[in-house]
């Protein structure tokens, strides 16, 4: 285990090393990514203007959501680019060689690639965050930035699980689909926002099936005082954030089940 | 113009083979649909103040926006992306017609496809289910359907001065990312641009980016009444023509200075 932690770590440092081979196209890169995502949260911010509040949330307190999940997601792009672009992997044959080889094929699959490109939207949501922090934060103790932070690690979790599963899929797809796309960039769109405002169906989902509720709305309420949300009480709250581990190691077996299905295209 | 049509029609026809990855396309539209739907009822709920558009028309006018996704001009076509960076364009230089209306009738093709592809069957769903209204008379329709004419044009003029920038930085990326916030903001489809604060409203309305996705799903909705709808398809044409002609022009200059990379 330790080994492989090791290796993927090798693995991205020279991914990350190859990236930086052109530093001024990296750095443009990276403002214009940064730009892109920041147009979504002047959306964001001009429905308030024009609105006030959203069902009784205040700007800052949707910025808190915002600014959690866009970093959990930024986090998980960056360092799920192996997954994301798996399909042409196995579309290739190379999936083949890393079967060949002695150690974990999710190890290597997720060490074989990294976008620090995608690192534009962790600007655009830590600004956000940084909003949220300096409107609300100003009796949070460590506890409750500790509890912050797990979110965020704990969202990126989830947001790498999915995209595991998306890469799952392949196995038995070939091909890449762009439905697998709904579940990370729709999440996240989703989760940007209270999970109360939506309907019962996509709440539950949102909340048992893939928890991203579990690792924003539902601890970040109790940062905000609200009291039982979405039905869950306070005390299971501080705990939800687990649920994102828990996640990725699940769509980690799953990787194995579709491992051992799998048959390479033969090229 | 018979080539041009014809290299449209081809195109079309080719492009409208892509149908099952279309119908994947539509449950992705559906989810966000739904979302955007739900974010919209939200903030209506808690707002007692008389907004420049009701909730019901915000709804009908977010699923149109999913149906009618093809009209913005996010990206470049592929085929003529290709074409300039591989250095073959000195072969389409060789080509008896005119190479901005050969681009042209291109991406024309890659945008109308995709848009007949989705919103042929999102329509049902969204109508039906979804609390999409139909358009309130038979002259907003026909209105919304001018216009979605003028939109596509005056989006493709847009798509191809992106490829004639390429011709002085080869690759469209550095230009898509700075125009793609531009056209995603003043266009209205991050949000209906009636929504947006007063104070920016004098240059949303001045923008050609309102005649992609704005003024057309206001003429279906009645919003902008269909008497009116000569101002949206002057405002498009105006429009059109203006980028047009830049399109050429640095077309022309880029031309004379072309290099061609491959060998």
């Amino acid at each position: 285990m330790s080994y492989s932690l090791h290796l993927y770590g090798r693995l991205i440092l020279i991914a990350l090393r190859s990236r930086m081979q052109y530093p001024a196209s990296f750095v443009m890169q990276l403002a214009g990514t940064a730009l892109l995502t920041g147009t979504e949260f002047v959306a964001v911010w001009a429905l308030f203007a024009r609105f006030g509040t959203l069902a009784g949330w205040r700007l800052e307190e949707v910025c808190l959501f915002y600014g959690m999940s866009n970093l959990g997601y930024a986090l998980a792009e960056c360092l799920g680019e192996g997954f994301d672009k798996f399909a042409q992997q196995v579309r290739k044959g190379d999936f083949d060689r890393l079967l060949l080889r002695p150690c974990s094929t999710s190890m290597q699959v997720a060490g074989s690639g990294m976008d620090p490109m995608r690192l534009g939207r962790l600007v655009q949501g830590g600004a956000v965050l940084a909003y949220a922090a300096v409107s609300l934060g100003g009796a949070w103790d460590w506890l409750e930035i500790g509890l912050i932070i797990g979110c965020i690690l704990s969202g990126a979790c989830v947001f790498v699980g999915l995209l595991v599963l998306q890469a799952t899929l392949c196995f038995w797809t070939i091909e890449s689909l762009e439905i697998a796309n709904v579940l990370t960039h729709g999440g996240n769109e989703a989760a940007q926002f209270p999970f109360d405002i939506y309907g019962p169906g996509l709440r539950r989902f949102f909340t048992f099936v893939v928890p991203l509720a579990c690792v924003n709305i539902l601890p970040g309420a109790v940062l905000l005082e609200r009291g039982p949300t979405l039905g869950i009480p306070a005390w299971a709250s501080w705990g939800a954030p687990l649920m994102g581990p828990l996640f990725f190691l699940i769509s980690l077996r799953v990787w194995e089940f579709g491992v051992r299905r799998y048959r390479s295209t033969g090229t | 113009m018979r080539p041009y049509l014809a290299v449209f029609e081809a195109r079309t026809r080719m492009l409208l083979q892509y149908r099952a990855a279309a119908l994947a396309g539509i449950a992705t539209q559906i989810y966000w649909g739904v979302v955007l739907a739900a974010i919209f009822t939200a903030f209506f709920a808690r707002s007692a103040a008389v907004q420049p558009m009701s909730l019901s028309q915000t709804i009908t006018y977010i699923w149109l926006g999913q149906a009618m996704l093809a009209l913005i001009p996010w990206n470049v076509e592929s085929e003529t992306r290709d074409v300039i960076r591989t250095g073959s364009v000195a072969y389409e230089l060789l080509r008896p017609v005119d190479l901005y209306g050969l681009w042209y009738a291109r991406v024309a093709a890659a945008r109308f496809a995709p848009l007949v592809l989705r919103a042929v069957p999102l329509f049902p769903f969204a109508l039906l289910f979804f609390g999409m209204a139909p358009p309130v008379s038979g002259a907003s329709a026909s209105a919304w359907l001018a216009a979605t004419l003028g939109s596509l044009l005056l989006g493709c003029a847009i798509t191809n001065l992106v490829h004639v920038s390429m011709l002085f930085t080869v690759d469209p990326n550095g230009v898509l990312r700075l125009t793609i916030p531009v056209v995603m903001i003043f266009s209205g489809s991050l949000i209906p641009l009636p929504l947006m604060p007063e104070w920016i409203q004098g240059l949303v309305a001045f923008l050609p980016f309102g005649g992609l996705i704005d003024s057309p799903f206001r003429l279906y909705m009645g919003h902008i009444p269909a008497s009116d709808a000569w101002i949206v398809l002057l405002h498009q044409a105006v429009w059109t023509c203006v980028l047009v002609c830049i399109g050429r022009s640095a077309l022309k200059r880029g031309v004379h200075t072309l290099v061609i990379h491959g060998g």
